[in-house]
């Protein structure tokens, strides 16, 4: 039985219960308690299933490393899957539930899978499910999906909010272990800024538990004391709960801190995602244990020997009364003294090594536990929990000598350092051979934008594992991080004292001479079901990069990304292989350090706030008219007015009507306005489209074309000459931020000696089209300007007074009919839209919005950029070579589209499309249907849809398309087919539908 | 800072703010004359502002400010700096429409800005005197301290509602960093 023990417990509060449920179970911990102390206090050793398997799993270690313990932490639309249970810090109300399991976690039908393991090996998939081949989406597939995957996904919107503050420090500590808090003080001294990460909740790491002293005190006061220093230092700021996630470019780096996941309190952000730019890094991120690769290892009561001494002296909780230590070092031995300390039971300590004579083996003879040296676990007694261990010799091939009774296994394999963060950055390894482990390399450290070193590593993460190493490591590894920011250290290294530690014998599998039936029971990867002989197997049938191995055996790929498994498994692999340990070498870690949220990614980004919306001045009006909006870049334009139960079909029909008949209103405020001024600005837009724009008279429009480099048509806009060497240039509403981009580049990038400058005023008009037969009539009525016909012809502007507003008037049309675009000062936009709708009462002014706008433009041939356009449509495809100057030596994509490919008369040509039944109309798209296939047996086409509407005007569908010769075939029926099976036939005819002579715009 | 009960920081949308983009060559002494002249403020070092957010200049780009005066002055200052930079290539616009401005006040303003703009806000690095161009969450912003306490910032109109929203989510009460 696991159980809390009557005393002990450095971090909990004995004095506050603290109540949870576990699968509905109602259970009592003490504050200070993580959920896995907690669960293990009240004996539930089993906590989850393993993934391939369905193998009974329990908690194995008490940190991030935790491959076992996951569980679905919350319930409803806070639930969230896959929390290890031993960072996850218990309050109350915690609900947990676990994993991957049916319909029990006692009972677990998908263990049977845990019957045909033996079919099961590495690679199954890969081999089992190839043939038949539709099998794989039809059978296999869907029955994989159904079993995959450990927590189930949460369903609802996550009802928490999160945030994020960027952050910058000269340096970053990652980890608040001594070695971390040992160098913070140091740089802090220095004047420093810097800034301490700690995952936990607590500072000092692991070496209260393991002990020793610290310049003759012991650790935790020398914790205490220190702490004291950095809080009165106002260049360090201290983070508990935040985790550094990632280090990416540049001392670019992701903390993670949890603000609220220890004492949910709804309406505070939950968690927060740091971003901070930092001059130095340094990891003290201290090391992991490795298991022991033994039969029957992956049994619920084997355990980790740091993290059983952890839960015995953090929590007092016992994994069992009786507990055998097995380890390759002396450091595990510092598990069965902790055990007697408590008052527990260490029938035995196996050593694999021949001999063990340091400090701590003999303390634990001392103490009377029994240290039996080259020996192994050579089986687990038990089913869903340890009930006792076979003993062998690790020379041997597992033969039984001896049946110990026991509630638990300390295994200790050694210890890796963590050097995730070093390789985020592509710091380099080498392989420490004394050791057993990979530490980072110095001379091979990952570099700033300088080129030079911004990452140093100090302690345990370095490779320096006992106190005194680890001391020195870290003042080594800050004194050289002040070298590098010119400062110099104050501060004398301290002196860490702990007993010395005899080297470790690496163990790689348990017994040493292990059949291929025993290694089939040795779990690397206890999440993913990843054995010895998984890794064996993959390299007898030729894996020999450690990269291939883990994807095809998934070592390593589970939620822990292999924190406890991949030093063992690339050491069998190299076993396997022979090649030496450094040649086989390792996967390369990336960030994340652990799973971080998705709502810390997100950070404020949700609801209202997912993304900006860009509001016009009118736009309230808009909403309060019932307006159904459509998205336009980050605009929100109104697709259409529904009136009255109308639908968006029978509103757009209405519209379109009432302006080709009376008057129409557009807030036109999107389009993007470009002020281009200076000596060379006529010049520059002569470059900048493909018409004249120089010798635009000044109070006059043109419409002009712009093109990318690869003379493809990217926006268009009429352009007005304002005066003497300023113009306006009317973008797209989706094209203004770009256009306007596009200038600068070309400004400042090509043409930098041209005297040209350009400012985006878009923003700063609001612009309505007064569009119909009634436009002038509407504009008199406002009054204040003369706009009479000889006054403001076609294709003029000037400046006035409209309805008391200061107003530049545009006579241009997208529509066919009289049209004026009115730009007013943004702040009257509203008032100005108003007064017009008031105004124009008389003649039924009537509000439309994108989709009139597009049926009138298609109705008159007029072209669309984005509908008529894709990034490969050519000026010249679309009939509109009337606005390509001939007479200009250059202008952007003029030599492109002198390519060959770009001359080629078979480039299908704009037409517009009649379906020979009216009220058929073409789906946007479309292809028209050629004979005969291609090389791929598809249908040849021969041409496509590029618009397509029903016009109220023409009461009948009319389309737009692109076709092959098409201007040369009118007359001729092309055939469409339709994705629900069906053929539409529509004539090719005239693209301009709707008075083709353009005396409706000409009055 | 601030308890868990007050905002680290009020966002108000100040009434319109005249304001004319300047585009000339700041570099030229004749220039950096007539525009000091005309507006009575010296031309601002690089990120920096001289005057105040109501009457001033702001740094935009190596070629580019911000005049700041009153709404209804703004046409007639354009004019007049167009008129004195007569002979120079320049482009001066009112462009007073353009944009909203925001005050955001209180003690937490440095964080408030901290945790929506990749500016370091810290003392020392960021103070009065100083203007920003720069990201808002996911919008273009710009904006300079009046004091330890209340900073100006600047958004284009159209999205104006986006950035009080995300100003006053992150000066939600109870969510300060401790940074400053």
């Amino acid at each position: 039985m696991s159980t809390r023990l009557a005393r002990g417990g450095r971090r909990i509060d004995r004095s506050k219960r603290v109540e949870f449920t576990f699968n509905g179970k109602r259970l009592t911990g003490y504050q200070g308690d993580t959920l896995a102390s907690a669960l293990l206090a009240n004996d539930q050793m089993l906590v989850g299933r393993s993934f391939k398997y369905h193998r009974p799993r329990g908690v194995v270690a008490s940190g991030p490393e935790e491959p076992n313990a996951l569980v679905a932490l919350g319930d409803g639309a806070r639930m969230e899957p896959n929390q290890r249970v031993t960072t996850t810090e218990l309050f109350d109300g915690l609900s947990a539930r676990s994993q991957n399991h049916w319909p029990s976690l006692e009972f677990d039908i998908g263990g049977l899978n845990n019957h045909v393991a033996r079919f099961l090996p590495a690679g199954f998939y890969y081999k089992t499910f190839i043939h038949p081949r539709p099998f794989w989406k039809h059978v296999f597939e869907p029955v994989i999906r159904q079993s995959a995957g450990l927590g189930p996904a949460p369903k609802d919107r996550d009802p928490d909010t999160y945030e994020q503050v960027y952050a910058f420090a000269d340096l970053v500590v990652i980890g608040g272990g001594v070695a971390g808090l040992h160098a913070a003080r140091v740089a802090g001294a220095a004047g420093l800024r810097v800034l301490v990460l700690e995952q936990t909740a607590h500072w000092g790491g692991r070496s209260p538990v393991d002990g020793g002293t610290i310049d003759g005190q012991p650790v935790q006061d020398w914790i205490d004391a220190t702490l004291q220093v950095l809080e009165g230092m106002e260049n360090v700021t201290l983070r508990t709960r935040c985790m550094a996630a990632g280090i990416y470019d540049h001392g670019y780096m992701i903390g993670y801190e949890r603000l609220t996941d220890h004492a949910p309190a709804p309406g505070m952000p939950r968690h927060r995602l740091w971003k901070i730019r930092a001059a130095q890094v340094l990891s003290a991120t201290g090391a992991i244990e490795r298991g022991l690769s033994f039969p029957g290892n992956d049994l619920p009561g084997v355990m980790l020997a740091g993290a059983l001494r952890d839960y015995v002296v953090e929590y007092g909780v016992s994994a069992g009364d009786r507990t055998v230590v097995v380890t390759n070092n002396d450091d595990g031995y510092r598990t069965a003294l902790a055990l007697k300390e408590a008052g527990l039971v260490v029938p035995a300590v196996l050593d694999a090594r021949p001999e063990a004579t340091g400090a701590l083996p003999e303390a634990a003879r001392a103490q009377g536990i029994r240290v039996e040296t080259g020996r192994a676990i050579v089986k687990v007694m038990g089913g869903k929990r340890v009930t006792g261990i076979g003993v062998g010799l690790q020379a041997g091939e597992g033969s039984i000598l001896e049946e110990i009774a026991c509630d638990a296994v300390a295994m200790s394999g050694g210890w890796s350092p963590v050097v995730h963060f070093w390789s985020h950055t592509g710091g380099k390894l080498v392989w420490d051979e004394a050791q057993a482990l990979f530490r980072p390399d110095p001379a091979r450290a990952p570099v700033g934008a300088d080129g030079l070193p911004n990452q140093a590593v100090g302690g345990a993460a370095n490779g320096a594992l006992t106190l005194g190493a680890v001391m020195t490591d870290s003042h080594n590894a800050i004194s050289e991080v002040l070298r590098r920011l010119g400062k110099s250290v104050s501060d004398p290294a301290p002196a860490g004292d702990a007993p010395a530690e005899a080297p470790l014998h690496p163990v790689w599998v348990m017994p040493q001479g292990a059949g291929s039936k025993l290694k089939s029971k040795m779990w690397l990867d206890y999440q993913n079901d990843v054995k010895v002989s998984d890794v064996q197997l993959a390299a007898r049938e030729g894996y020999e990069s450690v990269e291939h191995t883990k994807r095809y055996t998934t070592l390593g790929m589970a939620t822990d990304q292999g924190k406890l498994s991949n030093i063992n498994g690339l050491a069998v692999l190299s076993d396997a292989l022979g090649a030496p340990i450094p040649q086989v070498g390792t996967t390369t870690f990336r960030p994340p350090f652990t799973p971080i949220s998705m709502g810390a990614i997100a950070g404020e980004a949700r609801g209202d706030i997912f993304q900006p919306l860009r509001r016009t001045p009118m736009h309230a009006w808009h909403e309060a008219h019932g307006a159904y909006f459509e998205p336009v870049g980050h605009w929100r334009r109104p697709y259409c007015y529904p009136q009255g139960g109308e639908s968006h079909a029978q509103a757009v029909h209405r519209e379109v009507t009432a302006t080709r008949t009376s008057l129409g209103l557009l807030d036109a405020s999107t389009l993007g306005k470009i002020v281009v001024k200076g000596p060379d600005a006529g010049r520059f837009l002569d470059m900048l489209y493909t018409n004249m724009m120089s010798t635009l008279p000044v109070g006059r429009c043109r419409y002009g074309l712009m093109c990318s480099e690869n003379g493809f048509l990217m926006d268009d806009g009429v352009v007005a000459r304002i005066d003497e060497d300023t113009w306006l240039c009317h973008t797209t509403t989706g094209g203004a931020d770009r256009v306007h981009a596009h200038m600068e580049d070309w400004l400042q990038c090509e043409w930098w000696d041209w005297k040209v400058y350009t400012a985006n005023l878009t923003e700063h008009y609001a612009q309505v089209a007064i569009v119909g037969p009634n436009a002038r009539k509407l504009l008199e009525k406002l009054g204040g300007m003369d706009v009479s016909k000889e006054a403001l012809g076609f294709m003029d502007w000037a400046d006035g007074t409209l309805a008391g507003i200061p107003a530049r008037v545009f006579r241009i049309s997208f529509s066919g009919e009289l049209s004026y675009e009115v730009a007013v000062p943004a702040s009257r936009g509203l008032e100005f839209w108003e007064a017009c709708h008031a105004a124009g009462a008389d003649f039924g002014a009537t509000a439309y919005g994108t989709e009139a706008l597009h049926v009138m433009r298609a109705e008159k041939g007029f072209i669309m950029i984005g509908d008529e356009t894709d990034g490969t449509v050519i000026p010249q495809d679309l009939g509109l070579g009337w606005a390509i100057s001939k007479k200009k030596a250059d202008y952007l994509g003029k030599r492109a589209q002198e390519r060959v490919h770009m001359t080629d008369p078979t480039r299908w040509q704009l037409v517009g499309l009649e379906t020979l039944d009216p009220n058929e109309r073409l789906p946007d798209g479309a292809y028209a249907k050629a004979s005969g296939t291609n090389a791929n047996g598809q249908g040849n086409t021969q041409g496509r849809v590029t618009s397509s509407y029903m016009s109220p005007t023409l009461g009948r569908a009319i389309a737009m398309g692109l076709v092959l010769n098409g201007p040369s075939r009118m007359g001729e029926v092309l055939e469409f087919p339709t994705v629900d099976g069906r053929v539409l036939s529509a004539r090719i005819v005239d693209p301009v539908f709707y008075d083709k002579a353009g005396e409706k715009q000409n009055v | 800072m601030s308890d868990a009960m007050t905002a680290l920081a009020t966002v108000t949308l100040l009434p319109p703010q005249g304001m004319v983009t300047l585009r000339a060559d700041l570099g030229d002494a004749a220039v950096r004359a007539a525009i000091e002249a005309a507006t009575g403020h010296a031309v601002p070092d690089t990120r920096s502002i001289t005057g105040t957010g109501e009457a001033g200049l702001g740094w935009m780009s190596p070629d580019e400010l911000m005049v700041f005066t009153g709404r209804e002055a703004a046409p007639a200052l354009a004019g007049s700096l167009a008129e004195a930079l007569a002979g120079q290539h320049h482009l001066a616009l009112d462009v007073s429409d353009a944009r909203a401005v925001f005050l955001v006040e209180g003690p937490g303003v440095r964080e408030v800005i901290a945790k929506l703009c990749p500016v370091d806000m810290a003392p020392g690095a960021f103070g009065p005197g100083e203007l920003r161009r720069t990201r808002l969450a996911q919008i273009a912003a710009a904006f300079w301290m009046e004091s330890e306490t209340r900073l100006r910032l600047v958004c284009f109109r159209s999205v104006a509602r986006y950035a009080e929203d995300v100003l006053t989510n992150a000066a939600r009460p109870g969510t300060a960093v401790g940074l400053f």
